[in-house]
């Protein structure tokens, strides 16, 4: 059996609103379109416009609304359209979605989930294309997670719904409609949790959602040149797995952190210091980050140049002072 | 809607031409044909709540001056509309205050230190939202309406009889929040009531900078929603006309926007200065129509209130303050290892060791003991 992306998001909409009548979805154009991406395809049909429903045009409404609804013990699904139209609610998630919880002592939790398709190169105009994951990570109460596989969109999904926290769940969107063996419904390692997605004992690349699968691409294409590449996935934005990212590390020597976002105060940067602050003894060379430009997203027929490939990350992991070939053993 | 008409019952939205009043200035009944006097007991209510809610106020404002409170931001003045308003919610309903309500929290038996956490700084709200069906309060204008909206929209959802009350001040009526909360509420027909205490003021910045709508209350129109335009310093009215609202709200006929015309007597707050902004003669003009006042000589003259009971009710007031005032000054307990505790439902590994640093830390300089 196969699933896209989507496909996968879908079934975990449907199966959590299925199993637990507090779930609501809602959003701009969630109901009889099924979202721009379709994601929400068929949900207003199977479970009436009560629990999947259309709302006005308005972002800070849509997350607002949530929070009261969580409140009253409902548990939202909202979507965002697209990450740059998730700004007319940054307030209500920074404000308050991140901090009831806190503020009130633990007595006001919000269980709700905000999807945001987050991410570029699917040749689309400005503000349909940002990577804003450092918005989110950077706001303590927020858990942020980003799947990069059909399996993880439904597992993490499901997690995510029932989390007594709110999540903040980044859906890559040029991922969508890509295609993997699963059988659905799947439950994966648990949401907080890095996984390997391939092993290797030279370098290891530190990606999550969009740049997992140029990750994969790129250990593939290093083999040729001699390299032993492993390939981590984050999953979990926040909190961050620093066990699985520094058992890695501590085996290979050296790490690349590999995201799509502009690298300048990017959740990169939060990454290389996490592992040169936990795994300094062990590392041969510094931790690079490779990712977008600085630069606002650039219009589609000049994008290529801004995201990250293949090419770029084997560049940087030729910058990886191999010359001294230190290992773990020799260390030692 | 395909049709270039507009719909018939457009007038049925707008607010009347001039603010309801049930007590004149004078202290003497106003009749309004819409709305009935409250009872007795409803009056005797009212009447004991503001004068609870006046002298907590100046104790408050006392406690500024001792530096017991960081900032207090003053309801004087506008005790009709947040007594009034909030008497008029019932057993299941939920209040959304803006920071200037903590009158009504006091109104809605919120203990007064709970009320007076975030202003204390000890925390950011000091009771339990669920214990008083009342939302925190905090300091971002107009962001609780779209909770308010929310909350309401989940009871209207699940079928229970529950409506909310959300205060805004003039000035938050013009931020977006608002504007998306007034939407989506007549759009999902919540059962919400917007209670706009139109004091004048949004610190420094007089209502006429901040709109140009003929009154607060005629924005409703806009949203497919009734506008009701009172006078904010009767309390009487104002009780009256957010029952209705409320009332209406229950029964599924959708939200309202009630404006209760009022004035903020103090500065913005203890660390405003007014005169940099506005002469006193507007605000000795206001103090004229004192809602406390206004009330006290319509009870008297009606036999709805005598001496002795006015006695007794400043004696509650005295007594209220001074348990205010006991309990500010008493030394808060404060412990360092709830910063760590409430961020999520359990601390992540990284909060842990941030909590066990600190209290590494604090043992060390022999805070921890």
């Amino acid at each position: 059996m196969s699933a896209t992306m989507g496909e996968a998001l879908n079934a975990a909409m449907a199966d959590a609103l299925a199993e637990d009548p507090s779930v609501l979805v809602f959003g701009e154009d969630v109901g009889a379109l099924g979202g721009v991406f379709r994601v929400t395809d068929g949900l207003t049909e199977r479970f009436g416009e009560g629990r999947c429903f259309d709302t006005p045009l308005a972002e800070a409404g849509i997350v607002g609304t949530a929070v009261g609804m969580a409140m009253y013990g409902m548990r939202p699904v909202v979507e965002m359209q697209f990450d740059a139209f998730a700004y007319p609610a940054f307030e209500q998630i920074t404000s308050h979605v991140a901090k009831m919880r806190n503020r009130t002592r633990g007595a006001v939790g919000l269980p709700m989930v905000i999807r945001i398709p987050y991410g570029g190169a699917i040749g689309s105009v400005e503000h349909h294309c940002d990577s804003s994951e450092a918005y989110y990570t950077h706001t303590p109460g927020l858990t942020v997670v980003t799947p990069a596989t059909p399996a993880d969109a439904y597992s993490l999904l499901r997690e995510a719904i029932a989390s007594p926290d709110p999540v903040v769940f980044l859906e890559p969107k040029r991922q969508y409609r890509a295609k993997a063996d699963v059988a659905l419904p799947v439950r994966t390692e648990p949401m907080a949790s890095a996984v390997v997605r391939r092993p290797g004992s030279d370098v290891t690349l530190i990606a999550y959602g969009p740049t997992v699968s140029t990750a994969l691409a790129a250990a593939e294409a290093g083999r040729a040149e001699g390299y032993d590449i492993e390939v981590l996935d984050l999953r979990s934005l926040a909190p961050f797995d620093d066990e699985t990212v520094c058992a890695s590390v501590r085996r290979t020597g050296r790490a690349l952190v590999v995201h799509e976002a502009s690298v300048f105060g990017g959740y990169g940067a939060e990454v290389a210091a996490r592992v040169t602050e936990r795994c300094f003894h062990y590392l041969e060379a510094p931790v690079l980050r490779v990712g977008g430009l600085d630069i606002p997203y650039p219009p589609p027929r000049l994008e290529s140049h801004h995201v990250p490939d293949t090419e770029r990350v084997l560049d940087a992991i030729a910058r990886l002072q191999w010359e001294s070939r230190w290992t773990p053993e020799a260390a030692r | 809607m395909t049709s270039t008409e507009i719909g018939p019952d457009q007038h049925d939205l707008l607010p009347g031409p001039a603010p309801v009043r049930l007590v004149d200035p004078s202290g003497h009944r106003a009749a309004d044909p819409a709305y009935p006097m409250p009872s007795p007991d409803v009056l005797r209510a009212l009447y004991r709540r503001m004068v609870i809610g006046r002298r907590f106020d100046q104790q408050a404002t006392a406690l500024t001056r001792q530096g017991r409170l960081a900032v207090y931001p003053s309801s004087h003045g506008q005790e009709a509309c947040q007594v009034g308003a909030v008497l008029a919610l019932g057993d299941a309903d939920w209040l959304f205050p803006t920071y200037r309500d903590t009158v009504s929290l006091i109104t809605r038996d919120i203990d007064p230190v709970e009320a007076l956490t975030m202003l204390r700084g000890t925390w950011h709200c000091g009771y339990d939202p669920y214990a008083h069906r009342t939302a925190p309060q905090c300091t971002p204008l107009a962001t609780a309406a779209p909770h308010a909206v929310g909350l309401a929209d989940a009871a209207r959802r699940r079928g229970d009889p529950v409506a909310a009350l959300s205060f805004l001040g003039d000035g938050a009526t013009s931020e977006g929040d608002a504007h998306e909360a007034f939407n989506f509420a007549a759009v999902y027909g919540s059962p919400v009531v917007f209670c706009v205490q139109n004091n004048g003021w949004a610190i420094s910045v007089p209502l006429d900078k901040q709109t140009k709508a003929p009154t607060l209350a005629h924005k409703a129109v806009g949203y497919g929603m009734r506008g009701f335009y009172v006078d904010g310093n009767d309390a009487a009215a104002v009780y009256a006309v957010v029952s209705r609202a409320l009332a209406d709200a229950r029964a599924g006929r959708g939200p309202a926007l009630v404006e209760c015309l009022t004035y903020r007597i103090e500065a913005h707050t203890n660390a405003d200065d007014d005169r940099r902004y506005r002469d006193d003669s507007a605000v000795a003009s206001w103090r004229e129509l004192d809602p406390v006042a206004r009330l006290e000589q319509m009870m008297l003259a009606e036999g709805v209130l005598d001496r002795p009971g006015m006695a007794a009710v400043r004696a509650e007031a005295d007594e209220f303050a001074a348990r205010t005032r006991d309990g500010i000054n008493a030394e808060p307990a404060l412990d360092p290892a709830d910063l760590f505790t409430h961020v999520y439902a359990a601390p992540p590994p990284h909060l842990r060791e941030q909590a066990a640093a600190l209290a590494a830390e604090l043992a060390e300089s022999g805070e921890g003991a």
